[in-house]
């Protein structure tokens, strides 16, 4: 593999390079999307869940338009991240609707389905990188699997999204994941998840295990992933403060049940004794 | 502190101030009962979900996508690489049975059948069910761990989530490549045990290597042949991989899916598959003799 650019094209890191990266995203977002705010492109209307004779998710309704940033908070084993799975259709609700862009992904056929997986990225806790793959396999594997691009293609594009998340392509692309520390690792699943450009992107916990160093630039990165690319993004975490720093909407998830939707400010205002207590 | 000797007693378990409970004869009988209709039940929707997923592998078998690198990446794994213990493992059974068969046979005068004796029971039942056995314990429990493996850190739901379907991808390879590669590394091992039957039969049985060869062929001839050239004998010896390959891919990657529980889980899960494997194995072979009896008529 060659660490070289085309004669001509923007160096990879540089600010050309990344505002040509945003303008491709966008104009990808204009063609496929719903529009900046207006109707929830994630939805979850009245979903419930059993586990057996456990019931998992009571009646939740949530939802987040575009280039907003949800964060469904919770204690550990309340469902949060059954929430992500559902919207992935990984597991099937019950009863209720979960609207991906308008349409219930858990009533629409198998292909659809795939389609609709297609339009999210999601980042997994442990980052569920393959570890059989070197970091250039890992992130293009997306791209060999949805999209025709020619080979020289694919390494560009995995470049480019690499220096997005502030690594280097040319020290990391050989390295196997065991080689990367957790925020590297981190970082490269989310290059993995951004690579097919989709609209909507869901982190399982994506500070968790991290030191406050390294939470804050994956938090920054949530950030610039919302202000740069207008994307959707929909958070699980436990990491009140995270949350403050990254959400446009955070939704407190209890037995089942949300039992607080409001923006961070309205959270950190409210009176509710256990939101208070989660809060700290 | 409490003596050894109270903790083996058992008052331990007993909650102090409080009568023991005392468990009449007939709730024992209903919890056995219980058990045991749960245990059924575990293995009819275990032999339910096994089911599904040959009918979903075959299924993917006929249809695209096709993962073409992962399929040769697994005929090495599961054939290439297992030619070195299969060839030994053909060596010194092939010699173990020269060397055993000429003891008992020298009593009748009838050394002269050692051929017959190592060629028959390699080709006919020792090569394929030997050879599969190694690669259960070899190849099957490295699929299981894998696949173990990667559903324990979510790398399965990773895929599912690119719109990657885990059983074309996982799947679909490795049984295709153990179906084929089962009957090669068969002929390569029975090979290499009438080989070692050769090596025994002329150097401590002072035979010729031509009459030990005409015995082996012998052997094969009787039987008789399909389409005039084949031997029946090599046909029920290819048979009997090709399922053994089938059942190996099959149960290894069905544990490694079903893997849950973090590492030990996946310890659990390769555990599980080599013995299922083994077992099936074993029993898969007295069925398939009973057939390819009924249907050659040997």
């Amino acid at each position: 593999m060659s660490d070289r650019t085309p004669a001509g094209a923007p160096q990879p890191g540089s600010e050309a390079f990344e505002a040509e990266l945003r303008d491709e995203i966008r104009r990808e977002l204009e063609t496929h999307g719903s529009g900046s705010g207006g109707p929830e492109i994630v939805e979850l209307r009245d979903v419930w869940l059993s586990f057996g004779d456990r019931e998992v998710l009571r009646g939740v309704s949530l939802g987040v338009t575009r280039g907003g940033t949800l964060c469904i908070l919770g204690g550990s084993g309340v469902g949060k991240s059954t929430i992500l799975r559902l919207m992935l259709r990984l597991i099937l609700p019950d009863r209720g609707e979960v609207l991906i862009e308008g349409r219930d992904i858990s009533a629409v056929s198998r292909p659809e389905a795939l389609a609709l997986r297609e339009r999210m990225g999601m980042v997994f806790q442990g980052s569920a990188l393959f570890d059989s793959l070197n970091v250039f396999d890992n992130v293009a594997f997306p791209l060999y699997e949805h999209t025709e691009l020619e080979d020289d293609e694919i390494r560009e594009r995995v470049e480019e999204v690499l220096s997005f998340v502030d690594l280097d392509p040319a020290v990391v692309l050989p390295l196997l994941p065991s080689a990367l520390s957790g925020g590297m690792r981190k970082r490269v699943a989310i290059a993995r998840a951004i690579a097919h450009r989709p609209p909507i992107l869901l982190f399982d916990e994506p500070t968790s295990g991290l030191d406050p160093i390294t939470t804050r630039r994956i938090d920054e990165l949530i950030l610039k992933l919302r202000r740069e690319l207008h994307v959707c993004v929909v958070v699980v975490t436990h990491d009140v403060r995270s949350a403050a720093r990254i959400a446009t909407e955070t939704a407190l998830l209890r037995d089942g049940e949300i039992i607080f939707s409001g923006t961070p400010e309205e959270m950190h205002a409210t009176e509710d004794r256990y939101v208070r207590d989660f809060r700290g | 502190m409490r003596s050894n000797a109270f903790w083996r007693s058992g008052e331990h378990t007993s909650i102090p101030g409080r009568a023991p409970k005392i468990v009449p004869n007939g709730s024992a009988r209903r919890s056995a009962a219980r058990l045991a209709r749960d245990a059924v039940l575990r293995m009819a929707f275990a032999v339910e979900a096994y089911c599904r997923l040959l009918a979903r592998v075959s299924k993917a078998c006929l249809s695209q996508p096709f993962y073409r690198g992962d399929l040769v990446q697994q005929m090495d794994t599961i054939g290439v690489a297992s030619i070195f213990i299969v060839m030994l493992t053909g060596l010194f059974t092939g010699m173990v049975l020269a060397l055993q068969s000429a003891v008992e046979m020298e009593r009748f005068g009838a050394t002269v059948y050692i051929g017959r004796l190592v060629g028959a029971s390699t080709i006919r039942e020792l090569g394929p069910v030997l050879t599969a056995l190694i690669v259960t314990g070899r190849a099957g429990a490295g699929m299981a761990a894998a696949l173990g493996a990667m559903r324990v850190t979510e790398q399965i739901d990773a895929l599912r989530t690119m719109g990657v379907d885990p059983i074309r991808k996982l799947v679909v390879p490795r049984f295709l490549a153990a179906l084929v590669m089962l009957p090669v590394v068969t002929i390569i091992a029975n090979f290499v045990a009438i080989l070692g039957g050769l090596l025994i039969a002329v150097l401590t049985l002072d035979f010729t290597a031509e009459l030990y060869i005409n015995s082996v062929w012998d052997t094969l001839a009787q039987s008789g042949f399909v389409l005039r050239f084949i031997p029946i004998d090599l046909i029920q010896g290819l048979v009997k991989p090709f399922t053994f390959g089938g059942i190996i891919a099959l149960t290894s990657c069905f544990h490694g899916l079903r893997a849950e529980g973090g590492t030990e889980g996946v310890g659990r899960a390769t555990t599980r598959a080599v013995v299922t494997s083994s077992i099936l194995i074993l029993s898969a072979d007295y069925f398939l003799t009973q057939i390819l009896l009924a249907m050659f008529q040997w």
